[in-house]
């Protein structure tokens, strides 16, 4: 039998986080592009920071600083009438960070290979930074955003490491399919974990190939 | 009038020009290296110079030591490169009316559709930029930024890609538009015939500097020499 809670509390912080991470990516990547400075490189470098550092170690960072240790999660406790670690809400967090590569990484590729005649074409016609993002990066960029969309929200779902850290294991609040997978095996219902692994592999594997598939179909008809 | 004094280098290249423009038409001619491009990207905006100032009928534009420096597309200049660099996700009418976003849309409409006829263009008005020739697409490029009513209009070789007869008629065309309309413009060429056509100013960049200018007969003339003996003539 399918744990259905766990199926939709991954889908919806995966779709949370895919939106949010969206929403950020999207300046970050065009401030990387079209910026200039040394401070770009510290920027892109923590921007990266998630994708090499171990996300055990990414969870207990945020559990520390979301708990009831430092000022920070005491002050975000206070505000929300409940502290940010083992809800919901902290799980979001942590999977927006955990997940920033995958999302900016292909924005900044995208946004790179537009032709930069195009931005100065933008520039000389008036269009300020966001216009020029969103009337020429983001449609010759397309794929790229498509790509960033995709591999946030597979990344946030099969993440597992930073929602044990910081969310524990509370079902319909933080147990999410990777844990429930991890649940089953520990208890040695193998039946259930082939059924939670198949589906975790399925998902990923039919996203991947909407992605590479619209890809070459795009592809040809440009050739 | 425009006038300028830019000190700048891009790596070994040093641009050392100082200029006051005040014909209607001014040709920046000189062979390839000269700088031509680096100082109309300079003159546009695009680019900031290490030392100097530009100024647009008295209007300081850039001026490096006030630390001034006008953005492109706020300095009422547009700029048509030899690559018309025209957004291929957008229809060639709106390509058009791209830098028009102030205006209302019948407005826009309306000007986008004038200026399509400027360049003998109306019939392209639905096509993507992939569907166009070289000089179809120059043209395209021309007609948008004329549609914001530039005071500068900067050509760097906008008609490369025309034959001759057809770039001859579109300069014509062109050059009393731009009179109706008070629009200076420099446009930077290596083509000596360019410079003839228009029978403009001339200001002869070589290496970085300017090393003649005046009427065309005068400023040419060691180029007029040239190109006579090239063709077998006396």
């Amino acid at each position: 039998m399918m744990d259905w809670q766990a199926f939709t509390l991954t889908l919806r912080l995966a779709a949370v986080t895919t939106a949010i991470l969206l929403a950020i990516a999207i300046p970050l990547a065009a401030v990387l592009v079209l910026g200039r400075g040394r401070w770009l490189a510290v920027l892109e470098a923590v921007a990266t920071l998630p994708l090499v550092l171990p996300p055990t170690v990414l969870g207990f960072f945020l559990l520390v600083l979301l708990g009831p240790r430092t000022a920070f999660g005491r002050g975000i406790a206070a505000l929300l009438g409940h502290p940010l670690a083992f809800s919901f809400a902290g799980l979001v967090v942590g999977s927006v960070i955990y997940s920033l590569p995958f999302a900016v990484q292909p924005l900044v590729a995208g946004f790179a290979a537009v032709d930069s005649s195009l931005l100065d074409a933008a520039r000389l016609l008036g269009a300020g930074p966001s216009r020029v993002v969103f009337t020429v990066l983001i449609p010759l960029a397309r794929r790229s955003l498509m790509a960033a969309a995709v591999l946030s929200f597979l990344h946030t779902v099969g993440e597992f490491g930073v929602v044990l850290m910081l969310g524990g294991d509370i079902p319909g609040a933080t147990r999410t399919l990777s844990i429930l997978l991890y649940n089953q095996v520990e208890n040695f219902d193998y039946a259930a974990a082939d059924r939670t692994a198949a589906v975790l592999l399925a998902f990923s594997l039919v996203a991947l190939v909407a992605i590479y598939l619209g890809g070459r179909m795009r592809g040809r008809r440009h050739a | 009038m425009l006038e300028f004094a830019l000190d700048t280098r891009r790596g070994a290249f040093h641009l050392n020009v100082q200029c006051r423009f005040a014909a209607d038409w001014t040709v920046i001619f000189g062979p390839s290296g000269a700088g031509k491009s680096t100082l109309l990207r300079l003159l546009a905006g695009l680019d900031r110079p290490d030392r100097g100032e530009i100024s647009l009928d008295e209007r300081e534009l850039t001026d490096t030591r006030r630390r001034i420096h006008v953005r492109p597309g706020h300095r009422l200049t547009a700029l048509v490169a030899q690559q018309p660099a025209l957004f291929p996700h957008l229809s060639v009418k709106a390509n058009v009316a791209y830098g028009l976003a102030g205006l209302e849309r019948s407005s826009r409409n309306a000007r986008a559709e004038e200026m399509l006829e400027l360049v003998d263009a109306t019939s392209l008005a639905g096509r993507r930029p992939r569907d166009l020739s070289g000089g179809e697409a120059q043209r395209i490029a021309l007609a948008r930024a004329l549609a914001r009513l530039p005071r500068l209009l900067l050509l760097d070789e906008p008609f490369s890609a025309l034959d001759g007869t057809a770039s001859d008629a579109l300069i014509r065309r062109l050059q009393e538009w731009l009179r109706e309309h008070t629009i200076q413009t420099v446009m930077v060429t290596h083509d000596a015939t360019d410079a003839y056509a228009t029978g403009a100013e001339v200001a002869l960049l070589r290496e970085g500097r300017v090393a003649a200018m005046g009427p065309v007969e005068t400023a040419l003339s060691a180029e007029r020499l040239r190109i006579v003996q090239r063709l077998g003539g006396t």
